[in-house]
C-alpha cells in the first residue's frame, strides 16, 4: 500500500486548513464573549487583538489602526489574510479537488458545498449575525468531518487526514494557552475576581469544553484545572494529550502498512510519554509558557518529520 | 427540418414514453427540477473552465433534462459503423508510422500526413502495444432525418465529455426514477470499468504484476479536470500530474509516500507536446523528461498513443470512407459529411463562390472556434475569411450547412426543439467495447448549430432502449 506523495500532503493540509477554519470560528466565539465584559483596564479592541495574536494573524493587523470590526472581518471572511475562516475553506478546497480521488463523494460534496456558499459570508451578516455566521462554520467542519468518518476508507490517506487534523488542533490548543498565559498565571488566582473567572471560562468555550470542565471537576474554576484539562487530560478531545494520543495511534497504522518506522514515530511516541509523566503543578512550577514554547516547537517538528518519512 | 421526437403523427416511437412523461409532468415541476438538477451538479462540483473569457472559474454546462433517445435498431446501426471506423483509424496510424501503403497507393495524399503538424516521426517503426493507437475513440454523428446520420469529425487522441454522459445519467435516474421504470434503458456505468480493461490489455509484454495504471491530467486548472478525476476515481487508479511522476533507469516511476512505483500504463489527457520536454517542448514543464524513451523502450504504455491525431485532422477525415475500404474492405456504414478541401483549387473556387452556403472550418481547429457559418455571417465575416483561405488554402475545409436533427429542450420560454449532435466513446484494447450511449450535446439558442460547451452548448442524457 502506498499512495501519491503529492496526494498525502494535499490531504494532510486540507484537515489542516478545515480544523484551523474550525478553531478560527471557535476563537471568534470567545472573542466576542470576552469583548463583551473586557477586563478593568482593557479595551474591547485589546480583547480581539489578542484572539488574533492567539489567531496567529498579528502580522496581519495592524495593532494600532485595526478597529473591532475590521478585525472580525479580518478574521472571517477577509482573503488577504491567510488565516480567516474564508481563506482556510478556500485552500481547504484547493487542497481537496486536487485529490478528489481519495475524497468519498460524500466529504467532497460537503466541502464542496460550503465553499460555494462562502459568499453568504457577506460583511453586514459577519458584523451583525456573529454568532449564526460562527454556529454556520462550526456546523460545515462537523458535517464534513462525519461525512469523512462516515464514508473514507481507514487506509493510509485517511490517516494523513486526520494527521494533519491533529498537529493542527494541538498547535492551537497550545497556542491559545500561550497567549491567555497571563490570565492564567497564579497571582492572578488570588484576584479570583468575576472578571477573571470570566476571561478562564471564555478560554473553555473557544475549546468547546466548558461543559466537561463542569463533569471533570466539578468545581470552581481555576487556571491549574483549566490548564490540566486543555493539556493533560486525555480525555478531553482539544486537549494536547488527545492529540498525541490520536496521533500516536494515527502513526502506528502507517507502520502497520508501510511495515517500516521512522523519526516521526519515535518523537510523538517520547512526546506521549512525557505528557503521560508530567503532572500540572510541574507544569506551573517550571513555568508555563516555557511548556508551551518547547511543546508548540516540538509539534512544529514533528509536522516537517511527518513529511520528510513519507516523501512529501 | 427533422425533429426526432415529434414526428407527422405523434410522438415517433423511441420517445413515446419520454412524451409522455413531459405531458404529465408539466413546465413548473420541469422547471424546479432543472434548479434542482442545477444544485446537484454544483455541489459535485462537475464543471468546466473556459481560459480567458473571465467570469464564473468553474462554469457549469447547462445540463437539459428532456433525454434524448435511439431505438435499439438505430443504435445497432450506429454501433456498427461507430466501430468500423475506430478500426479503420487505428489500421491507418499503424500504417502511416510504417510502411504507409494507403499512401503508396495514393488513396490519401502523402503531404496530408508527411506535412501534417501532428505526424511524429519519432513513432515511424515503433510498434505500441496491439498496433493501437487511438484506444479511446469519440465520434461526433449529426442526424439529418429518420435514417441519415453522418460523421462530423473523428477525436483520436484525447476525446472528452464522457464523464457528462455518466453523471448525467446518474442525475437523470436520481431525479426522476419514474421514468427509467416506464423505459427500458441500456445502461451506460460500465465505462469506467471498459476503460480499465482497455488500459490493462494495453500494458507493456511480460508486466510481471497487475499493470498499474494512472491517469495523467494537466492539473486542477484544466477545464476537463473534473472528468480526469472522475475517471481516475471511477476506475481506482491515481490521478498523477507530470511532477508526480519521474523516469529512473529507462522505467517510469510515481513518487509516493513508500518512495518511487512503478508505473505501467498513462492515460494520458494532455497533449502530446507536453508529454516529454526532451522530444517536444523544451519549455514546457508539464511533461516527464524520459517518458518517450521509457515508451518506445516498450516499458510503459501511453494512451492515446503520441502521434495520434494525424488522424483526427478534418483533412484527413476526407478519406476515412477509403481508409474502411482500403483496410477493412467494407462499405462504410456512416457516411461523412460531404466536404469540400480547399487545398484542391477546383474544391477552393467552388467554396470562395459559395460561401453564404457553406460552414468553413480550419483543419486543425477545435472547440467550435475559427469557424464560419456562412449562411449566418455578415459580407464582411466572409470575406475575412475568403482572405485567410486565398492566405493558406490547406487549413480549411467547409461544408454545407446541414440541418441538424432537434430534440425537445426546456428553454426559458417553455419546451423548444433545439438542434443536437452526438458523441459515442468507443474504447479500442485487445478487443473494442461500446457504451450504449454518449454524449448529446444541445445548442441552446435558438436556431444555433453550435453545440460546443465552450460557446453555451449543453448537454442532455442519451438513452438507448434496449427493446
Amino acid at each position: 500500500m502506498s499512495t501519491l506523495s503529492r496526494t498525502a500532503a494535499d490531504l494532510f493540509w486540507m484537515a489542516r486548513y478545515l480544523e484551523r477554519a474550525e478553531s478560527m470560528a471557535r476563537l471568534v466565539e470567545m472573542g466576542a464573549r470576552v469583548a463583551m465584559l473586557p477586563a478593568r483596564g482593557v479595551t474591547a479592541r485589546d480583547e480581539w487583538r489578542s484572539v488574533a495574536l492567539a489567531a496567529g494573524c498579528d502580522g496581519y493587523f495592524d495593532p494600532e489602526a485595526s478597529s473591532v470590526d475590521a478585525i472580525i472581518l479580518g478574521l472571517v471572511v477577509d482573503r488577504e489574510n491567510p488565516s480567516s475562516i474564508a481563506s482556510c475553506f478556500e485552500r481547504a478546497r484547493a487542497n481537496a479537488r486536487s485529490v478528489r480521488t481519495a475524497l468519498s463523494v460524500q466529504a467532497w460534496e460537503s466541502l464542496n458545498e460550503t465553499w460555494l456558499r462562502l459568499d453568504e459570508l457577506t460583511v453586514s451578516r459577519v458584523l451583525h449575525e456573529l454568532p449564526q455566521v460562527v454556529d454556520w462554520v462550526k456546523g460545515r467542519c462537523a458535517q464534513f468531518r462525519g461525512a469523512a468518518d462516515a464514508t473514507l476508507l481507514r487506509d493510509d490517506r485517511f490517516e494523513f487526514a486526520r494527521l494533519g487534523l491533529l498537529i493542527e488542533r494541538a498547535d492551537m490548543t497550545l497556542r491559545l494557552l500561550d497567549v491567555k498565559h497571563f490570565v492564567l498565571l497564579p497571582e492572578t488566582q488570588v484576584v479570583g475576581g468575576d472578571p477573571d473567572r470570566h476571561r478562564w471560562t471564555s478560554i473553555l468555550v473557544a475549546t468547546s469544553a466548558l461543559r466537561a470542565y463542569h463533569w471533570v471537576y466539578r468545581g470552581d474554576y481555576s487556571p491549574e484545572r483549566i490548564v490540566d484539562l486543555l493539556l493533560l487530560n486525555g480525555s478531553c478531545p482539544r486537549s494536547y494529550a488527545f492529540c498525541y494520543g490520536e496521533i500516536v495511534q494515527a502513526l502506528e497504522h502507517l507502520a502497520r502498512l508501510y511495515g517500516a518506522r521512522h523519526a516521526c514515530h519515535t518523537s510523538a511516541a517520547a512526546t506521549l510519554a512525557a505528557i503521560g509523566d508530567t503532572a500540572i503543578g510541574d507544569v506551573f512550577h517550571a513555568g508555563l509558557h516555557g511548556f508551551l514554547t518547547e511543546a508548540i516547537g516540538g509539534n512544529n517538528r514533528l509536522s516537517r518529520e511527518i513529511a520528510t518519512a513519507y516523501h512529501f | 427540418m427533422f425533429d426526432e421526437m415529434n414526428g407527422d403523427d405523434g410522438a415517433r416511437p423511441p420517445y413515446r414514453g419520454v412524451a409522455h412523461w413531459l405531458d404529465t409532468l408539466g413546465l413548473a415541476t420541469l422547471d424546479g427540477k432543472r434548479r434542482e438538477a442545477e444544485t446537484l451538479f454544483r455541489r459535485s462540483g462537475i464543471t468546466f473552465a473556459v481560459y480567458g473569457e473571465g467570469g464564473d472559474p468553474e462554469r457549469l454546462i447547462p445540463f437539459d433534462l428532456i433525454p434524448r433517445v435511439f431505438g435499439r435498431d438505430e443504435w445497432q446501426r450506429l454501433a456498427a459503423g461507430i466501430v468500423q471506423r475506430a478500426r479503420a483509424l487505428n489500421a491507418f496510424l499503424w500504417d502511416v508510422y510504417h510502411r504507409g501503403e494507403i499512401l503508396r497507393a495514393g488513396v490519401v495524399p502523402e503531404a496530408l500526413v508527411y506535412r501534417n503538424r501532428a505526424f511524429l516521426p519519432e513513432m515511424v517503426g515503433f510498434d505500441p502495444p496491439g498496433r493501437i493507437y487511438a484506444h479511446i475513440v469519440g465520434i461526433d454523428i449529426v442526424r439529418t432525418g429518420p435514417g441519415e446520420f453522418r460523421v462530423l469529425e473523428d477525436n483520436c487522441r484525447t476525446p472528452s465529455g464522457v464523464s457528462y454522459m455518466l453523471e448525467n445519467r446518474e442525475i437523470m435516474m436520481r431525479m426522476f426514477p419514474e421514468l427509467f421504470a416506464g423505459n427500458r434503458v441500456e445502461p451506460v456505468d460500465g465505462y469506467a470499468d471498459q476503460l480499465r480493461a482497455t488500459l490493462e490489455d494495453m500494458a507493456p509484454r511480460h508486466c510481471p504484476r497487475a499493470p498499474v495504471c494512472v491517469v495523467l491530467t494537466p492539473g486542477p486548472f484544466n477545464a476537463a479536470y473534473y472528468e480526469h478525476s472522475y475517471l481516475a476515481d471511477q476506475m481506482g487508479a491515481e490521478l498523477v500530474e507530470a511532477r508526480d511522476l519521474f523516469v529512473d533507469d529507462g522505467k517510469l516511476w510515481m513518487k509516493t509516500t513508500r518512495g518511487p512505483t512503478r508505473v505501467d500504463v498513462v492515460y494520458r489527457r494532455i497533449d502530446d507536446d507536453f508529454l516529454d520536454p526532451l522530444v517536444f517542448r523544451p519549455d514546457s514543464r508539464l511533461g516527464v523528461p524520459g517518458l518517450m524513451d521509457a515508451y518506445r523502450a516498450g516499458r510503459v504504455t501511453l494512451v492515446s498513443a503520441p502521434g495520434a491525431g494525424v488522424a483526427d485532422d478534418k483533412a484527413v477525415y476526407c478519406y476515412v470512407p477509403e481508409m474502411i475500404r482500403f483496410y477493412l474492405g467494407e462499405e462504410p456504414v456512416l457516411e461523412n459529411v460531404p466536404t469540400w478541401q480547399c487545398a484542391l483549387p477546383e474544391h477552393r473556387d467552388h467554396v470562395l463562390t459559395h460561401l453564404d452556403e457553406l460552414v468553413v472550418k480550419e483543419v486543425h481547429g477545435s472547440g467550435g472556434y475559427g469557424m464560419l457559418i456562412g449562411p449566418r455571417a455578415s459580407a464582411a465575416e466572409r470575406e475575412d475569411f475568403a482572405r485567410k483561405i486565398a492566405h493558406d488554402p490547406a487549413a480549411f475545409i467547409a461544408q454545407p450547412t446541414l440541418g441538424l436533427s432537434t430534440v425537445p429542450t426546456l428553454t426559458p420560454r417553455g419546451i423548444a426543439s433545439r438542434h443536437v449532435d452526438f458523441r459515442p466513446f468507443c474504447l479500442v484494447g485487445r478487443q473494442i467495447r461500446l457504451t450504449p450511449g454518449g454524449l448529446t450535446r444541445v445548442a441552446l439558442r435558438e436556431g444555433s448549430l453550435v453545440v460546443n460547451s465552450s460557446q453555451g452548448g449543453g448537454v442532455k442524457d442519451t438513452w438507448v432502449l434496449s427493446e
